[in-house]
């Protein structure tokens, strides 16, 4: 139980990874597939913000001179997230392009139905 | 049968991070890095926005290589949509109600200077170029989803977008050129907690703002294209 209470939010993170994963494994319908993925980059962008989370910390912002520097989060992980952010966001601008194009050609999004897809 | 077998793999994973994340202490000072950012880098870079003075400055690469890769992820849908370009002119389309037209031209300006900014304090509040370059483009989707017989100019959304991307690597040559390495932090730093400081922040700040307002919008004119 204090497992539980200590590590709530990574055990969000991860179950969000997990669910993300699952959905692009079991999933046939390549805009569900699309979603995993994208439910999957969210789970690891708010792991990487869970790990650099300092107990009862402020944004690390001066923006008024009585902000003292001890209390802040970590930067850098916030600094790598903006980053994951963007890419996660071209994937799936990307992603859903090859979708479009591929509803065109086949016809459908089942990919069991896309002739010469093994998956 | 294939939704057991993920479930069993998923299952196995689970038990495994498990065991990992329970090494992992939550809540604590972790890094020494940042520990330093945030000691130095108001004096070092000038912007009192630790996270920006990391993503622009102490980082830039990450954030020139982050440009590029949506820069690239644009290019790629619009090769990829663009194959197939008759476009004849939907006259068709069911035009939107009054309230809904009217309201989003009048709610786009309010927009755009928000997103302007948002990116032009990218040094003193939270937020910045991406950010700000999102709030833009969330501004011209409302125009296409609010008023559709309105487009933008591809070209000229191309050619800020160039432009501002130049504008990044020329600010970070000419740092090679002044001091010695790329995009080193070459003018006055200021006072912090002012717009005018951080040296060379806000304006790269700027440029990255451009540009992904306008990659993004140029994504949305494709995407609402592509709709047969």
């Amino acid at each position: 139980m204090t497992f539980l209470v200590d590590h709530i939010y990574y055990i969000g993170c991860f179950g969000l990874i997990l669910i993300g994963m699952y959905i692009i494994l079991a999933k046939s319908n390549l805009i569900k597939v699309i979603i995993g993925l994208s439910i999957l980059d969210t789970g690891v962008n708010l792991l990487l913000i869970a790990i650099g989370y300092i107990n009862g910390g402020t944004a690390p912002i001066f923006s008024r001179p009585g902000i003292e520097a001890n209390g802040m989060v970590d930067p850098v992980p916030q600094a790598l997230v903006l980053t994951a952010i963007v890419i996660g966001v071209a994937v799936l601008a990307l992603a859903l392009s090859l979708a479009i194009r591929l509803y065109r050609h086949y016809g459908t999004l089942n990919l069991r139905k896309i002739k010469g897809q093994k998956w | 049968m294939r939704k057991f077998l993920a479930i069993v793999l998923l299952l196995i994973l689970a038990v495994g991070i498990a065991q990992s994340i329970g090494k992992i202490p939550f809540g604590t000072s972790k890094t020494k890095v940042g520990r330093y950012y945030i000691d130095n880098g108001v004096e070092e870079t000038g912007a009192t926005n630790i996270v920006t003075s990391v993503v622009v400055n102490y980082r830039g690469f990450d954030t020139l290589g982050e440009v590029t890769v949506l820069f690239v992820a644009a290019l790629g849908l619009g090769a990829v949509l663009a194959l197939k370009k008759k476009k004849q002119e939907n006259d068709e389309l069911e035009r939107a109600s009054l309230v809904l037209t009217s309201g989003c031209k009048f709610l786009f300006p309010f927009i755009l200077l928000f997103g302007s900014y948002i990116f032009i304090h990218g040094h003193l509040t939270p937020g910045g170029g991406f950010q700000g370059g999102a709030v833009i483009a969330s501004a011209f989707l409302l125009i296409y989803l609010g008023c559709r017989e309105r487009k933008i100019n591809e070209n000229g959304a191309k050619a800020i977008e160039s432009l501002s991307g130049l504008l990044f690597v020329v600010i970070g040559l000419i740092g090679l050129a002044v001091g010695g390495y790329f995009l080193l932090n070459y003018l006055p730093k200021g006072i912090p907690n002012t717009l005018f400081s951080a040296g060379i922040i806000p304006i790269i700040y700027i440029a990255i703002g451009f540009k992904v307002g306008a990659e993004l919008t140029g994504i949305i004119d494709n995407l609402m294209e592509a709709e047969d």
